[in-house]
């Protein structure tokens, strides 16, 4: 009897890891919906109470130049990746304790790649464009 | 139009000053239910006072650019009244927000953020009523969304019920902009 249990858990684990190991199909028009939670603290293309999502694949976290990061997402070492942000965006006062990102956090993984989706593509937008523009003549 | 038909609906049968009125009353409940519980808070400390403080001091910020952008709103010419009426009066819950904000996280213990010297705002695409309407609506539902995601993560309970109460506030500003639009009012029974 001990013998089936232990079988059964390891089915079981098995079909959860088989489940994890799926990757969630991502939407970005859904995305673009769920960006709507956003909106009162960012924007593509500038920074406000949080900082712009233009650019923001690739880019060291912290690093954005003229804003106010906390300390704990300034020496956080982390680059903006659909991993990374996934994670932070699950729970961010988890992923980087101290962020001044004050948000419970996305706990559906769908939401979450709709949403990393949608940022993927607006980074390379005719607005992310422009304001890529406008900063390097900037510099 | 359909924003002045439908605001006409919100403001009758009492008249817009009645309106204006009891919606200052809203908001005076939830300052004193905020400020009422500021000495428990400030005896409480611990861990998460820090934590809250960054909250709130996140949560100032964007209120400050919510004043902010009700006066480029309201100063824009773009805005006819009675819908120019409606974004002064949000426009001063707003403010309200941000001054129990900044008195809360002085009692706290914190320095509450400052306005800006200067925001950006989208302005090469406010050409209308109906566009400023719309990004008014923008900030409000990403307010109610916000804020809905700062109630969880206070570690102190007064707070949260504060950032609820301000919560409802936004919620109000989203569905009447909305309506304004001629948009359902409330588009579904649940916010996320």
């Amino acid at each position: 009897m001990r013998a089936v249990v232990h079988a059964l858990a390891g089915l079981a684990l098995s079909s959860a890891a088989c489940a994890a190991a799926v990757p969630v199909r991502s939407d970005p028009n859904a995305g673009e919906a769920l960006y709507s939670r956003c909106l009162a603290c960012h924007a593509l293309a500038y920074d406000r109470t949080g900082p712009r999502h233009c650019g923001l694949f690739g880019r060291a976290a912290g690093s954005v130049k003229g804003f106010a990061y906390s300390d704990a997402m300034k020496h956080s070492k982390l680059v903006w990746s659909e991993k990374t942000l996934d994670r932070f965006i699950a729970d961010p006062l988890k992923a980087v304790p101290g962020t001044a990102m004050g948000y419970a956090g996305i706990k559906d993984p769908k939401e979450r790649a709709d949403l990393i989706a949608y940022l993927r593509r607006a980074g390379r937008s005719p607005e992310c464009a422009e304001a890529a523009g406008g900063a390097a003549k900037n510099k | 139009m359909s924003f002045l038909t439908l605001s006409d609906d919100l403001i009758t049968p009492n008249g817009r000053r009645s309106f204006l009125g009891n919606s200052g009353l809203l908001l005076s409940g939830a300052a004193v239910a905020l400020l009422a519980g500021e000495e428990a808070l400030a005896a409480k400390g611990g861990n998460s006072t820090e934590s809250d403080v960054r909250v709130l001091n996140s949560a100032l910020g964007a209120e400050l650019e919510a004043i902010a952008a009700y006066q480029l709103g309201a100063e824009s010419g773009l805005l006819q009244k009675p819908v120019l009426d409606l974004a002064v009066t949000f426009q001063g819950h707003h403010k309200e927000h941000a001054d129990v904000l900044a008195k809360t996280i002085a009692k706290l213990g914190g320095k509450a953020v400052s306005a800006k010297d200067k925001y950006t705002f989208p302005t090469d695409k406010l050409k209308t009523q109906a566009d400023v309407l719309r990004f008014a609506a923008s900030l409000e539902k990403g307010a109610v969304s916000a804020y809905l995601g700062a109630v969880p993560v206070f570690g102190n309970r007064d707070l949260a019920k504060a950032a609820a109460s301000i919560l409802g506030d936004e919620a109000m500003h989203w569905a009447i902009l909305r309506n304004a639009l001629g948009e359902t009012p409330v588009p579904s029974a649940f916010m996320s």
